[in-house]
């Protein structure tokens, strides 16, 4: 880097003041215009005319009028958007195959769109790979050649990266399938070929168009799964280009919410489901399987009456009659969870004397944990009268589910 | 008034001739011994071996029909004399095929790189295509004289657009998203090109090549008006001198030509692996 020249090293400390701390990927004021005046475009556009206004003014259609989102490391961030939404053209901007009208990529400090031809290859070949809807095989070269493709073009030398070619393939489960040509394949198999081909060249981060859309439904949620368990494994920084909202609900840990060549909402899964932004985005997760979504940590109480185990059974009885319940939650000091009381064991200990609730705490209850979807909590909260505690690492009390919780989440209603 | 096209076109003419005279000077003796050289080389066996490796060639491209087909029309020529005029013939379809190849294959990826060369080009090779052949002797007679190379010369005009218009429909064939692939990864422009766009392209541009050479053949019986010899003067020599016979069998040599030359050259395009 001590070569590198001076206003290169301003532009990195420029990135990196703007930058979060683990932005992968920043994008600032992204913006891109097609037609012959994209200039007087851009200025009408920051005037505030609307894409039709800007339309029927310089004939000039306005593909993204302002996109900025970070991208965090080891994130899986989806971009999803209708066709025409200017999704596709987004993730085209961050390795310039469709150069950007304005605003800036900054992809690990290096910002992409003030890179030279050298430097723009470089992020090409090592810090970006990209998977197409279409596959993008070539279709005169068999499989494992198509795998090598990106390290050949880097001059890696054959032995070495048919090496690295075959071991791609093996992560995605084609080892046998290396002297194959494209069209001998099914649809499913051509996209796991694009798939090895991106992780052939060790690049963090994916980008993937439509990857999964043109395969039918069962192979696609096959595809899904696994993309999910490599990812687990990998830890790769991956951009997910999709028009399907449940692809993205699975897929997504934030989920970028485009119409018109616009971010209308960025968020969680569960953001966007609990608390959409706008009536287009209401519209879009009406008809959601929230269950499968929605997790109990998302839905869950805090309680503010915990009893310990040392505590009297008078104060439970006190508690309980204050709070016009029938149970109390039992944590140890350090807030792990223990049990609960019932009131007619609290009171036959009131009646007995007894100064303490240990023996009567019952640890037969239902738990889970935070990341459960509430899909699995309804056939529990059905067999049991008690809520459901929500438990964090080292059985940590959290808060509880109730069926009322459950219920007011599906029908998705925030509280 | 009266627009005198014609007479600048001869002023044009007179001006290249009296600048340039030396450079196509040099061309013309490049062609010259390229044309004899090949002649050289397919008048040097005897007929039979010749006719026997077209055969084997025609077998290996295109099966064994292919091959009986091309071997019995071979025989017939040298059975009617017209062996030397045909493989004279061969010679200029082949130097003018050649050129045409090496003119029209790179324009035809200059113009899938810039829309500007292609909207230049495409008048052009209309004019090329659908100006009557015979103009072209004129001007090529003025250069080069009477004989063999303005013969080629106006046969590479003639039959150089399918060249470059096949080459440039094979590039633009190539699916997008296998571009955009191969530039996502980091491909350099050549790269992109010889990995992906010619390999792709390759039976459209064979198709090219095989429309080339039998453009060539056409053109070069056209062009023994000026004097290019071979079989297209044993038909002028029907015509002329009202002999019937001779230009019978002339016509049918450039029949079988055009069939062996063409099975060899389809076949080419048609054994590589065509993209889904």
């Amino acid at each position: 880097m001590g070569t590198d020249s001076a206003p290169e090293r301003t532009a990195t400390r420029e990135a990196q003041a703007t930058a979060i701390e683990d932005a992968k990927i920043s994008v600032l004021g992204l913006r891109k215009i097609y037609g012959r005046r994209p200039d007087k475009a851009l200025a009408l556009l920051q005037e505030g005319l609307s894409k039709d206004d800007i339309l029927r003014k310089t004939g000039c259609t306005v593909a993204i009028q302002d996109a900025t989102f970070e991208i965090h490391a080891g994130e899986i961030f989806v971009i999803m958007g209708l066709s025409g939404s200017g999704k596709s053209t987004v993730l085209r901007c961050l390795n310039r195959l469709i150069e950007p009208s304005a605003g800036r990529v900054v992809v690990d400090g290096i910002d992409v769109t003030k890179a030279d031809k050298a430097r723009l290859l470089e992020v090409r070949r090592h810090k970006m790979a990209m998977v197409f809807q279409n596959f993008g095989l070539l279709p005169h070269r068999n499989i494992v050649q198509n795998v090598e493709y990106g390290l050949e073009v880097q001059g890696v030398d054959k032995a070495a990266r048919r090496a690295k070619a075959l071991q791609a393939l093996g992560l995605v489960g084609l080892q046998g399938y290396a002297d194959k040509l494209p069209r001998e394949l099914s649809g499913g198999m051509q996209q796991r070929v694009g798939l090895a081909r991106a992780l052939a060249t060790d690049a963090e981060v994916l980008l993937m168009d439509e990857a999964f859309s043109a395969l039918d439904p069962l192979i696609r949620k096959q595809m899904q799964d696994e993309l999910l368990e490599l990812q687990s494994r990998m830890n790769k920084t991956i951009v997910f280009i999709t028009h399907d909202l449940d692809e993205a609900l699975k897929l997504g840990s934030r989920i970028a919410i485009m119409r018109d060549g616009a971010i209308v909402q960025l968020g969680t899964p569960e953001e966007i489901l609990t608390q959409p932004a706008n009536d287009y985005v209401r519209a879009f997760v009406q008809d959601v399987d929230r269950t499968r979504i929605i997790t109990a940590g998302a839905i869950m109480k805090r309680v503010d009456v915990i009893m310990h185990p040392k505590d009297g059974p008078a104060l439970a009885v006190k508690r309980m009659r204050e709070t016009d319940t029938s149970t109390l939650f039992v944590t140890d000091a350090s807030r792990r969870f223990r049990g609960v009381v019932r009131i007619d064991d609290a009171l036959t200990l009131v009646r007995e004397n007894k100064h303490s609730l240990e023996g009567v705490i019952d640890t037969d209850v239902p738990t889970t944990t935070a990341d459960t979807p509430i899909a699995k909590l309804v056939p529990v909260a059905a067999g049991t009268a008690v809520p459901i505690a929500v438990l964090g690492e080292d059985r940590t009390f959290l808060g509880i589910v109730g069926r009322a919780s459950i219920l007011a989440g599906i029908a998705g209603e925030q509280h | 008034m009266e627009l005198r096209i014609g007479e600048a076109f001869e002023r044009l003419i007179e001006i290249l001739q009296e600048r340039f005279d030396p450079f196509f000077h040099v061309l013309g003796d490049g062609l010259t011994a390229a044309i004899r050289g090949l002649e050289g080389v397919l008048l040097f066996p005897s007929s039979y071996v010749l006719i026997g490796l077209l055969a084997v060639a025609s077998w290996r491209l295109s099966g064994p029909g292919s091959a009986v087909l091309s071997a019995l029309g071979l025989l017939l020529i040298d059975l009617m004399g017209l062996w030397q005029a045909t493989m004279e013939t061969l010679a200029l379809v082949l130097s003018a095929a050649m050129v045409s190849l090496l003119l029209g294959i790179p324009l035809g990826i200059a113009s899938s790189y810039s829309r500007w060369m292609e909207r230049l080009l495409r008048p052009v090779l209309d004019l090329m295509q659908t100006m009557p052949a015979f103009v072209y002797l004129i001007p090529a007679v003025l250069f080069f004289r009477l004989g063999k190379v303005p013969g080629v010369v106006a046969t590479v005009i003639f039959a150089m657009p399918p060249a470059v218009r096949l080459t440039l429909l094979g590039i633009k064939q190539v699916p997008r998203d296998v571009v955009e692939a191969a530039i996502a990864f980091g491909s350099t422009p050549r790269q992109l090109l010889f990995n992906v766009q010619l390999p792709i392209a390759l039976p459209t541009l064979l198709a090219g090549v095989n429309q080339t050479i039998l453009l060539s053949l056409s053109m070069v019986v056209i062009s023994a008006m000026i004097g290019a010899g071979g079989l297209g003067e044993q038909v002028l020599k029907g015509i002329t001198q009202l002999r019937i016979g001779l230009g019978f069998e002339s016509g049918i040599a450039v029949v079988i030509l055009a069939i062996v030359l063409d099975r060899l050259t389809h076949a080419l395009g048609q054994s590589r692996t065509r993209p889904s």
